[in-house]
């Protein structure tokens, strides 16, 4: 069994209002004690040298390859970028080859992250059966068998009657709706947000407001069931603004965003760059600015990495025909961090961001530090500098859009029931 | 994308001295065509590959016949647009490209930078003949050339750009190139084809022929794709026509001595009636098919004599 003294660190637990210096003692893998003194067990030691501990980190979406992407990443070389990143509880889209829409495949998936010994996954179950759109999958038996929360990953429920049924149905089985927030009649063929770069690009565009629309309806839906909606990577200013005034009306909707729309706009498509193109895709400026303030204000309640692993066939292609999306793993905490040097979040808040808000949203008992917890931990420096080399990054998929990025920030040891699974 | 040494991907971005001087060298192209001679070895021993992934007759024979004209070997690669997997062919052609030591690539595409992602690859010069709804840089010169020979000036101007801007690659390019050389650009069409934002790149928009065409020197007409009425951005052809096709009525909206021009194919009825498209004084569009075939002629020279210094 895994004992181990871990001192001279910065305790941040930002679910218990936690910051001090001290130790942090785990036995039997759990987090036995933490705080400023706690004398010396008989267990090994390991200084932590005035490094941030904090938990393991909780990353509330991410698409793993498996099962039918494998080519581009699988669950063990994700892990491997995970527990890089600091990452040690994740939810698995299920959108996959096949989807993740039987009670069996929901097992499967909890089953194959027990096997990496470094990753907890908290399968997600596809909404309808195939993520289709059209007919609802078996909600409450994906539910019992482990599912944390319904959606159909990258694909928008389109139909306003399926949305519907889909909160009002899982009211019984406290689970959220997670919703791909696109009107996808707005968004066909799309590739890049309208306005003046999409225009000289040549490039087929969305409007911004494709976001805002699909938000409106399916807050509206919540308010009708009394079911729970949580929006994911929310990209836009007017976005944020109905889900703000929502959760002030005290309806149940919450929201994620991932670190290329705080970190990028779409500016980075320029050129025609794939690495940099995105569903939904990178927006102006003022919108990133707005998603920036959002984390701070608190109306965002969690950070995902969103990786979509993509491999050079799928993005050395004409900007319209390549692949959305990008790695996130190994650099979530480190671009998250960048709004805290830049003073924008307070560190316990982006930390809060990427532990204990996530797990609440699924019901997950990680992201603290609190005695009797399993001893997920995050050992980080918080100054620390390096720079993002695509092709060097842990895990089969190299796509990411921060490439060339010095980012200040990173991942020293991550550990998982207290054993290190990186360091 | 900005290389102006070795690619012609685009003309946003050209200084104004450079389009300037490739319209000097066309012109001198223009009269050496006129004068009939031939046997120029400028580009003799250099190989063209005309790579077309799109069907077009016009800007393909133009190039061949450029290219012809200064001696250069000309092949012509038409590529079937396959639904799929036409990226996995444009990638694949690079390197086969690369293994025939080609000097010029001429390519046209129907995805908006895919000369700019093959110019990464190629080891020639590529010139890039129309991608997607971005560019098509030598339809602008072309353009301006006329307008130039026309005009005896380009500064000043107001050129009206009537039609489906939304999905014009013409429309791209000229309205770079025009607003570099100090022209004013209109442009015309119904809400739903014009792209989001123009305005910020420099034009004015305008939805009515009347207002858009009030003191127009140049009325440049767009070509509408016929699937643009079942996607709905045009309720018909008759109905485009009655408001945004050019006959004599609306010309007359125009200045007196206002002059018609098209990139081509035409679609008679559609965007332009046929006494306005033939009309010998005011109509300049078999000219714009002269002007075509000489500024190719400047593009390839002035490239391939950079390839030359960098060699």
């Amino acid at each position: 069994m895994t004992d181990l003294l871990i001192t001279n660190v910065r305790l941040l637990d930002p679910s218990a209002g936690l910051d001090v210096h001290g130790a942090l003692l785990v036995r039997d893998g759990k987090i036995a004690d933490l705080g400023a003194n706690l004398g010396r067990p008989d267990v090994p030691i390991l200084d932590g040298d005035g490094a941030i501990l904090c938990p393991g980190l909780v990353d509330m979406r991410a698409e793993l390859g498996e099962p039918g992407g494998e080519y581009r990443e699988t669950i063990a070389s994700a892990a491997a970028a995970a527990a890089f990143g600091g990452i040690t509880t994740l939810a698995a889209l299920p959108d996959t080859q096949p989807a993740i829409d039987d009670p069996a495949l929901v097992r499967l998936l909890r089953v194959r992250g027990e096997e990496t010994g470094s990753l907890t996954i908290l399968p997600y179950a596809a909404v309808t059966r195939g993520c289709l759109g059209v007919d609802m999958a078996e909600l409450g038996l994906l539910s019992e068998a482990g599912a944390v929360a319904f959606t159909d990953g990258a694909r928008a429920i389109a139909s306003a009657r399926m949305m519907r049924l889909a909160l009002s149905y899982t009211r019984g089985f406290a689970a959220r709706i997670v919703q791909h927030p696109e009107d996808p009649s707005l968004a066909v063929g799309g590739t890049a947000t309208a306005g003046e770069l999409a225009t000289r690009l040549g490039l087929p565009s969305i409007p911004a407001a494709a976001e805002a629309i699909l938000v409106a309806r399916d807050i509206r839906l919540a308010e009708l069931t009394g079911g729970a909606i949580h929006f994911a990577h929310v990209s836009t200013g007017e976005a944020l603004d109905l889900i703000r005034a929502a959760k002030a009306r005290g309806l149940n909707v919450t929201c994620d965003t991932a670190p290329p729309y705080f970190d990028l706009n779409e500016t980075a498509i320029g050129n025609f760059r794939t690495y940099a193109k995105f569903s939904p895709p990178l927006r102006a400026d003022a919108d990133r600015i707005a998603v920036a303030a959002a984390l701070a204000d608190g109306t965002i309640d969690a950070i995902a990495s969103d990786p979509q692993p993509r491999d050079a066939d799928d993005k050395r292609l004409p900007f319209a025909q390549a692949s959305a999306g990008g790695t996130g793993l190994a650099t979530l905490l480190a671009v998250t961090l960048a709004q805290v040097h830049g003073g924008l979040v307070s560190l316990s808040a982006a930390i809060a961001l990427l532990t204990c808000r996530p797990a609440a949203l699924l019901g997950s008992p990680a992201g603290t530090l609190r005695k009797g917890a399993a001893a997920d931990l995050c050992l980080f420096d918080l100054e620390r500098a390096w720079q993002v080399e695509a092709g060097k990054l842990p895990g089969k998929a190299q796509n990411t859009p921060f490439d060339g990025r010095a980012l200040e920030g990173r991942v020293i040891a991550t550990f998982k029931a207290g054993r290190k699974v990186f360091g | 994308m900005l290389t102006p040494n070795r690619h012609l991907l685009q003309i946003e971005g050209m200084h104004p001295p450079e389009i300037a001087a490739l319209l000097d060298l066309a012109e001198s192209y223009v009269l050496l065509n006129r004068s009939g001679k031939t046997g120029r070895d400028l580009l003799r021993g250099r190989t063209l590959i005309n790579l077309f992934f799109e069907d077009s007759t016009r800007t393909r024979t133009s190039f061949e016949l450029a290219g012809k004209r200064l001696g250069a070997d000309v092949i012509n690669m038409a590529v079937a647009q396959s639904s799929v997997n036409k990226g996995e062919t444009l990638l694949d052609t690079a390197a086969t490209l690369n293994a025939m030591n080609c000097d010029l690539l001429v390519v046209r595409h129907g995805q908006s930078g895919a000369p700019a992602l093959l110019a990464q690859k190629v080891e020639a010069s590529v010139i890039n003949a129309g991608d997607g709804t971005h560019e098509h840089p030598t339809q602008a010169l072309l353009d301006a050339l006329t307008i130039r020979r026309r005009r005896g000036r380009l500064e000043g101007l107001v050129v009206a750009i009537c039609g489906d801007v939304l999905h014009s690659r013409v429309a791209r390019s000229n309205i770079h190139l025009l607003l570099a050389l100090g022209s004013r650009v209109h442009l015309i069409g119904p809400p739903t084809l014009i792209p989001t934002d123009v305005a910020r790149l420099g034009v004015t928009v305008f939805h009515d022929m009347k207002a858009g065409l009030a003191g127009a020197d140049i009325v440049m007409m767009l070509r509408l794709q016929k699937e643009r009425m079942t996607g709905g951005l045009v309720p018909s052809a008759r109905e485009f026509f009655r408001f945004w096709g050019l006959d004599a009525e609306k010309l007359a909206y125009a200045r007196p001595d206002a002059l018609v021009m098209h990139p081509g194919p035409m679609n008679r009825g559609v965007e332009i009636a046929s006494d306005v498209a033939d009309d010998p004084i005011r109509s300049l569009i078999k000219e714009q098919v002269e002007m075509g075939v000489a500024v190719r002629m400047a593009v390839l020279d002035v490239l391939s004599r950079r390839a030359k210094r960098n060699d």
